[in-house]
Formats: C-alpha cells, structure tokens, sequence
C-alpha cells in the first residue's frame, strides 16, 4: 500500500508536469524540432507543391552540382566569408576603445549598437539610397574628385557584392563589439596593471594578456559569424535580389528562390542541406583550430 | 623644462584625444545613415538628394502622404499584433515550461532538457520550408496565427528563465507546498514574481526581433493589408521606388519603436547579451 501511495503521488507530480509543460512543448515540437528531422529526408524527395512525391535519392544534389546557377551561389557564399575576419578585427579593436575609462563612453557603446537592433529591412532601404547613383556617396566622390561620373554601386556586378558585404560588416561590428567588451571586462583588473607595473606597453599588453584572456570570445564569435556569413539573405533580398547576373546570389538566397518562387521544395531542402555542410565543416575548422590554440580552456 | 610626469600625462591626454576622434568618426558612421534619413524624411519632393542634410522647410509632407497611401496606421496596428502575441506566448508558455524543468521531480525530465538543449546547437536546414508546410497542414495560411505561432516560443526563453527559477530558494518553494499550496498558486505567487527581470529581459529581445522581422510574413500572408511594417516597408520599397520621401519617412515610422525600446532598456538588454556567451 505504502509503495503505491508514493507511486501515485510521483505519478501525480509527473502528471503535473507535463500540464505546466504541454503548451511550450507541444509549439517547439511542431516549429522546431519537426523541422529539424523533417528536413534531411526531404532533401531526397521530389516534392513540390503541384505533382507527385517521390523519393529520388541524390538526384537533387546531383542537379544542384550541375545547375551553374547554384554553383555561382555557393562560390558567392564563400566569399562571403571573408566578411568574418573583417568584423572580428573591427568589433575587437572599438571594443578595446570603448573600454577606457573616459567620459561619454556609455553613448558611444549605445550608438556603435543602434544598427544591430534595427530591422534589416530599413537598413537596405537606407544603404540602397545612400549607394545610388545619384544618392550621397556618389555625389561627396564626385565633389571630392574621386570619381567623374556617378556610379551605379549595385547595378554593377563587380561592385554589388562589395555593398552588400559593407553593409554586413556595417551591421554586425556593434553586437560582437559588445561581446569582446564583456571578455574585456572579464580581464581581472590586477593582471593588467601588474604588466604595466613591470614595464609592459600597451601592446605587450594587449598581445601577452587581453587577447588570450579573449580567445573563447574569439572562438564564439568566429563560430557565429561564420554562420550568419553563410546564411546571409536579408541585404541579398531588400536591395539586389541576387543580382546583377548572379553577382550576389547567394546559397540561402538561392535556397529561398526555390522553394517559395518555384516552389521546389525538395530541391530547396538540398540546397540548404549544402549549406548546413558548409557551415559544419567551417565551424570544425574553427573549433579544431581554437582547441589547438588552447582556446578552450575557458570554463564558465 | 617639462617634467617627466607633465610629459607623460601630455602624452595621454594626446592619446584620449586620438581614441576621441576615432570614436567619433565611427560614431558619424553608424549613427549617421539614419539621421541622414531623418532629415530626408522631412524635406519635400525635390530636395531630396540635396547633399545638405538640413532644410530650410521641412515639412511633414512625406509623413502625411505615406500615411495616405499605405494606410500606416494598418500596419503599425498589425506589427503590434504579431508582437504582442508572440511575446505573450513566449513569456507564458515559456516561464509555465520552465518551472518543472527547474523545481519540480517528474519522469523524463533529463530527456526533456537534453532535447531542448539538442534543438539549440542542432540547425533545421530547410526549417522555414517544413514550418510552411506544417501551418498549411494547419489551414492557418494567411492568418496572424501563422505568423505568430512558430517562432512563439523559444526555446533560448525556456533555458533563461529556467536558469532564473534556479536561483530561487528550494526552501520557500518546499514550504509552500507543505502549507499545500497547489503547484500553479506556487508558480504564479512565487515563481513569476521571483523572476521578473529575466522575463524582461526575454519580453525585449522578443520586442526587437518580431518588430523586425519580415520575411516569415511575407510567406505566411497572401493578402498585403495583413502585412506588418517591416515587410510593408520592403513592399513599399519595391514598387514605389519614385516615392523616395515617402520611403524614408516609413522608414523612420518602423524603427523608431525599435530604437525606443532599446534605448530604455539597453543596459538589461546588453547584460542579457554579454551573458549568452558565459551561458
């Protein structure tokens, strides 16, 4: 009697439970984790939303590798990627700045992060302007003789993709300016001035102490920019459509064309598939290469 | 003669200055778009381009005339409707889920988490495809619902707030249920209220990123005047491209919420950043 009395209690807590848990759970299992198992078989499925399904095996990746369209997108991605580096160089050094002790340093942080939280849509809206051939850029280059007539930044194929990297960087340098600011901050305080103390400079400094203490922030941030590089679409979207003639087609945009404008879902799937791969891969170079350096130390 | 210690600080007030100078200079570049923007939105139709970034007239013309075109207040009226609602299903259902999952003993509950836990590092390739698929299955095409329902609850929110929970005394959770409290008495009496600054935290990151977003809606909604501003914006942007006033005053419209909310909330904001690395 007594062993049941305390099963049906544990069974009613049990009970209890999972009512408090249902709603949650039942809204990710829909939206978050039947995406996650749906999507790898339907990569090896012709399904779209007219005829039939039918399972194809490689086909869509065969066709993807054969499809110069696509190949253009995932060569544009990688190159993408060169945006990484950029931004972390950047977001490290204003980081590095705005953690002085110095009046006013609380604005700047504020205004370094106001594009993070602005939609992507207006962001585009406002470069696009700013990059038209007869916007502001264009008209200060000409005043300034550095170029005679006006050029159409994002009309051009070899100068689309610069844009739409600029304005990548542009938006992402104040959210991992504010990452490397909290691994900064975490630098204890007597470590720095002991290096002073025995007559370090500012640069012995930052390379023999700042830096290592940064090298998790580094991994993270790395990690993640790598992802959202490979995933970039928004700008691709709002300003040039992957456009002039492919020259910013892009893998994820090129993944969103098919499924929602040609509605060839399975294709669509495997190109995404492509991209999952290509961010796994990139992120076990970073992360093997980070372990190497001993960046994994960091245990918080 | 200067002495060394008048040098050295001459030599540091030289280098403030430098850091100064940069930052600013940095400052023009980020801050600088959008007030440029902000001046444009108030200049008339000519003067656009106009490389002075202040008028001698401004004029609410463009906001005016945006306003009757793309009927805003529609807009803005369904922008607060989607996030509204995903913050409201977010900060209930997740701060519900996340009390057993903090202070409660039941079955299953390591496997719960470590499948919580697994969503979040594995990625759902083709994740927009299936959630499409899986609202038209629901016949919630073309509905708020649609565009509300999957990205409601996060499971980044179930974590923190679990996290939040973690911290409240086992004790007065223990005595509470000895003086025979039923469970949803002790989570709304308790555990809520112990909370408050965490789902804060989760109510403004949710604010920033629906107010955003554009594209799931676009997908979900057939009908135009369902759109919230975000993507209205990108409509606008794509088939009035002559109306450049009209354009920039939308654009001030959509992100001045935005930038409000992040400004008075920014330091709760930032922690909450700064700490997802740590976590």
């Amino acid at each position: 009697m007594k062993i049941k009395g305390i099963r049906t209690v544990k069974g009613r807590q049990t009970l209890r439970a999972y009512l408090f848990m249902a709603p949650a759970l039942i809204l990710v299992f829909l939206f978050v984790i039947l995406p996650i198992i749906g999507s790898l078989p339907l990569m090896f499925f012709d399904y779209s939303v007219i005829g039939k399904t039918s399972f194809i095996g490689l086909e869509n990746f065969k066709n993807a590798f054969a499809d110069k369209e696509f190949r253009v997108a995932m060569f544009n991605s990688i190159l993408f990627v060169v945006v990484v580096p950029i931004i972390q160089i950047l977001s490290i050094i204003l980081a590095l700045l705005v953690n002085r002790k110095m009046y006013g340093m609380t604005l700047f942080r504020t205004l370094f992060y106001i594009p993070v939280v602005t939609s992507m849509v207006a962001v585009s809206i406002i470069w696009g302007f700013l990059f038209d051939p007869s916007g502001w850029i264009n008209t200060i280059c000409i005043k300034l003789g550095i170029i005679q007539k006006p050029l159409g930044f994002l009309n051009d194929a070899k100068t689309a993709m610069l844009c739409i990297m600029f304005i990548t960087i542009w938006q992402g340098i104040g959210y991992y300016m504010m990452l490397y600011l909290a691994g900064l901050q975490s630098v204890p305080k007597e470590l720095e001035e002991a290096s002073y103390v025995d007559g370090a400079t500012g640069l012995q400094s930052l390379i023999k102490i700042k830096l290592p203490m940064l090298k998790p922030y580094i991994w993270f941030c790395s990690l993640n920019s790598i992802i959202s590089a490979l995933g970039v679409f928004d700008v691709v979207y709002v300003l040039t459509q992957g456009g002039p003639n492919d020259a910013t087609n892009v893998i994820n945009y090129y993944s969103y064309v098919k499924a929602f404008k040609d509605f060839q879902f399975g294709y669509a799937a495997a190109i995404s598939g492509v991209q999952a791969a290509m961010t796994l891969v990139l992120s076990i170079l970073v992360f093997v290469y980070g372990r190497k350096g001993g960046g994994m130390t960091y245990n918080d | 003669m200067i002495s060394p210690a008048k040098k050295r600080k001459i030599k540091k007030t030289r280098k403030e200055i430098t850091v100064y100078i940069v930052l600013i200079l940095v400052a023009i570049l980020c801050a600088g778009p959008f007030l440029w923007m902000l001046a444009t939105s108030f200049k008339s139709g000519q003067n656009i381009y106009d490389i002075h970034i202040f008028t001698k007239h401004p004029t609410l013309s463009n906001y005016i005339g945006v306003t009757e075109f793309l009927n805003i207040p529609r807009y803005f009226g369904n922008t607060v409707i989607v996030t509204f609602f995903s913050i409201l299903l977010d900060v209930v259902f997740s701060s519900m889920c996340a009390y057993p999952l903090a202070s409660m003993e039941f079955k299953g509950k390591k496997v719960i988490l470590g499948i919580l836990l697994a969503t979040m590092i594995i990625p759902a390739a083709a994740g927009m495809i299936i959630n499409y698929l899986v609202i038209t299955q629901m016949h919630l095409l073309n509905t708020y619902a649609g565009v509300v329902l999957p990205g409601a609850v996060k499971v980044f929110s179930i974590i923190l707030l679990r996290q939040a929970y973690l911290a409240i005394p086992k004790e007065l959770i223990e005595a509470a249920r000895i003086d025979g409290s039923s469970e949803l008495r002790i989570w709304r009496s308790i555990m809520v209220p112990g909370i408050m600054p965490t789902i804060s935290t989760v109510v403004i990151f949710d604010f920033i990123s629906k107010w955003n977003e554009f594209l799931w809606p676009v997908i979900v909604l057939q009908d135009p005047s369902k759109y919230p501003l975000a993507t209205a914006l990108q409509y606008l942007n794509g088939s009035f491209n002559y109306k450049f006033g009209y354009i920039a005053a939308g654009t001030i419209i959509s992100i001045v919420p935005v930038i409000l909310v992040f400004v008075l909330f920014q330091k709760n904001y930032i922690e909450a950043v700064s700490g997802a690395v740590k976590g």
